[in-house]
């Protein structure tokens, strides 16, 4: 039933290799620029997408993670705004930020389930944005503009990445930047699932009680799964605002999170590569539609609606029938 | 001061009808019904052309949307979820289908009726003004009347109709009410038909007042969706008390921070998270609902 690890790393590698070596090249023959900026787009959505699938993972549906990037972009943006610090030191300090936070959140909000734990979350999304607008460090509703492109990374004398004002085509930068983020993200994802945490979290999701009854420190578990998503979805916001150059409070909003939660939807719950999916088809679906002009919204609404009615758990469970280890 | 209460009693009553038909849906299906919003929206749209454009009464009107949205639930509940929740593993699945339904209500909504900011006329003139300290147009006032209305006759209704007591020991416990003859599939049905009827016929009756606009969807829903917190998911006195503490706080809390802009909304936001983590099950409802 299963691939055996050789197959699996192979195919890892050969995914690797077409991210990393033939759509650039395709995209650099074609001309077709803006293609980097869609890609590096998917490539962070999924990012924080991957957290909330984590949170799925442990029976919990949330729709709080644009709260989280919104925090990442933030801190990121006030760190190299108005301190000077590097980008590339902000980027950590985005993500365990929004790490620390969550803990702190997540201590009373995941004693909560179903769809109240969604609504506290949900909530929680319009709270950031609140008190974004509210805060004197985030500048309010004019955000923070004009945020300098990641310098050079240099350890040791030795130059790691690059001035990205010096590339000649700072998209590509970031586009790399993302794509091997979010591989060395799901890789990092698939390890934490088919280890021994990933199973107790399983646990998690299908009886919470029975877990704790057998000795599974349920509510540590709950609060470093949580932590793990807010970490991912504050290094997708502070590269969002690096890219864009800016973070306002609507950066991320209450749709931003509901689309999250889509792409996991999407892709299936029941599979760590679901998020990657759901984000890159949904995304690059809304797009394309983009030519159907007013029309954009019913043509995208309706596909959703029709594929929910013919695939129920996700776009990865049509390759797999009958497949169910994950539920 | 008294204004400011008076307000909030307006306001909690058509709240109040939005989280009635919301915590009905949630209750029979388990469902989170993300499109209650634009259920609303198209509620009012459907009184506005009734009404407004063809000239006809407002009760009219208000029976026609009730209809029609009676209709459009029946239909969403027959044709989308049902089939949908019979084949997913993880019941969440719902979520996506309710979102991809109120998209899909926003683009119907949005091509049909424009992104205009609608209204109609008055209903009612003229206003009632106590002393200067309580000034309230009579047509609010006959809008929270009727909705005070509404609501007891849909409480009566659940009460001591048969269908009412079907729904009842739907919401109770799914699988013994099928066990003694009760025919899910059909009280789901006219679950969510009636739950979508009241979003459409607070639509309907708000559109006298504040208009209607294609946008507002989302934001209604977000706002049922804090009021059946509030009160406990699925728990009918619970909505009811959720709406009205809703807008209470919101009247209040305009009336006394109105200079601060949007504080209110942040105070209210962060109250409710430290409310729901003391009490998760909101007021009224059962734990892990």
């Amino acid at each position: 039933m299963m691939p055996g690890k050789l197959a699996k790393t192979a195919g890892f590698l050969i995914y690797a290799a077409i991210l990393l070596i033939l759509v650039p090249r395709l995209i650099d023959s074609y001309e077709r620029w803006d293609l980097y900026y869609t890609l590096t787009s998917v490539a962070l959505l999924s990012i924080a997408s991957a957290g909330v699938w984590l949170t799925f993972f442990i029976g919990r549906i949330n729709i709080g993670q644009a709260a989280y990037a919104l925090i990442g972009g933030y801190v990121s943006a006030v760190m190299v705004v108005d301190h000077g610090i590097s980008f590339w030191w902000t980027l950590p300090a985005a993500g365990l930020f929004c790490a620390v936070v969550s803990v702190f959140v997540g201590l009373p909000i995941l004693r909560l389930r179903g769809v109240y734990f969604a609504m506290v979350t949900l909530v929680f999304t319009e709270v950031a944005k609140m008190v974004a607008l509210a805060l004197p460090i985030t500048h309010g509703a004019s955000g923070i503009v004009n945020i300098p492109l990641p310098g050079a990374l240099e350890i040791f004398g030795f130059t790691l990445i690059p001035d990205f004002n010096t590339l000649d085509n700072s998209r590509r930068g970031f586009y790399f930047l993302s794509v091997v983020l979010m591989l060395i993200c799901f890789l990092g994802m698939y390890r934490l699932v088919h280890s021994r945490m990933g199973r107790l979290c399983f646990s998690l999701q299908q009886n919470e009680e029975l877990a704790s009854s057998i000795g599974v420190n349920i509510s540590y578990l709950r609060i470093v799964a949580y932590a793990i998503s807010s970490f991912l979805g504050g290094i997708g916001g502070a590269i969002f605002a690096a890219i864009s150059q800016s973070v306002y409070p609507s950066s991320f909003a209450v749709a931003d999170s509901i689309n999250f939660m889509l792409n996991c939807f999407l892709g299936g719950l029941g599979y760590v590569f679901g998020p990657m999916l759901g984000t890159f088809v949904l995304y690059f679906g809304w797009d394309w539609l983009f030519q159907t002009g007013k029309y954009q919204l019913l043509i995208f609404s309706s596909i959703l609606i029709a594929l929910m009615l013919v695939l129920p758990n996700g776009l990865l469970s049509i390759r797999l029938p009958g497949w169910k280890k994950n539920g | 001061m008294e204004q400011a209460i008076v307000n909030g009693l307006y306001l909690g009553s058509q709240y109040a009808l939005i989280a009635l038909g919301l915590t009905l849906i949630f209750a029979l299906m388990n469902v989170l019904n993300f499109a209650h919003g634009q259920l609303y929206v198209l509620g009012g749209f459907i009184t506005y052309v009734v009404y407004g454009q063809l000239g006809l009464p407002f009760v009219l009107a208000l029976v026609a949307t009730a209809v029609t949205l009676a209709l459009v639930g029946a239909a969403i509940e027959k044709f989308l979820f049902r089939p949908v929740i019979r084949r997913s593993v993880r019941e969440e699945s719902t979520m996506l289908l309710a979102a991809a339904i109120a998209f899909f209500l926003d683009a119907v909504i949005l091509l049909l009726f424009g992104e205009k900011q609608r209204g109609v006329p008055k209903i009612m003139d003229g206003l009632l003004n106590w002393d200067f300290r309580i000034v309230m147009p009579y047509d609010r006032i006959l809008i929270g009347v009727l909705s005070i209305f509404i609501i007891v006759g849909f409480i009566l209704y659940m009460q001591y109709s048969k269908p009412g007591r079907a729904m009842r020991a739907l919401a109770q416990d799914r699988v013994a009410a099928q066990l003694m003859g009760v025919r899910v599939d059909r009280y789901s049905m006219i679950g969510f038909a009636l739950g979508a009827m009241l979003a459409g016929v607070v639509g309907g009756l708000l559109v006298t007042i504040t208009g209607v606009n294609s946008g507002i969807g989302g934001p209604i829903s977000i706002k049922a969706f804090m009021m059946v917190m509030i009160g406990g998911a699925g728990v009918i006195s619970g909505a009811i008390a959720g709406g009205f503490i809703l807008g209470m706080m919101e009247s209040v809390g305009l009336f006394y921070l109105s200079s601060y802009g949007d504080i209110t909304y942040l105070i209210i936001f962060a109250s409710l998270m430290v409310f729901l983590a003391i009490r998760p099950q909101g007021l009224m409802g059962k734990p892990w609902g």
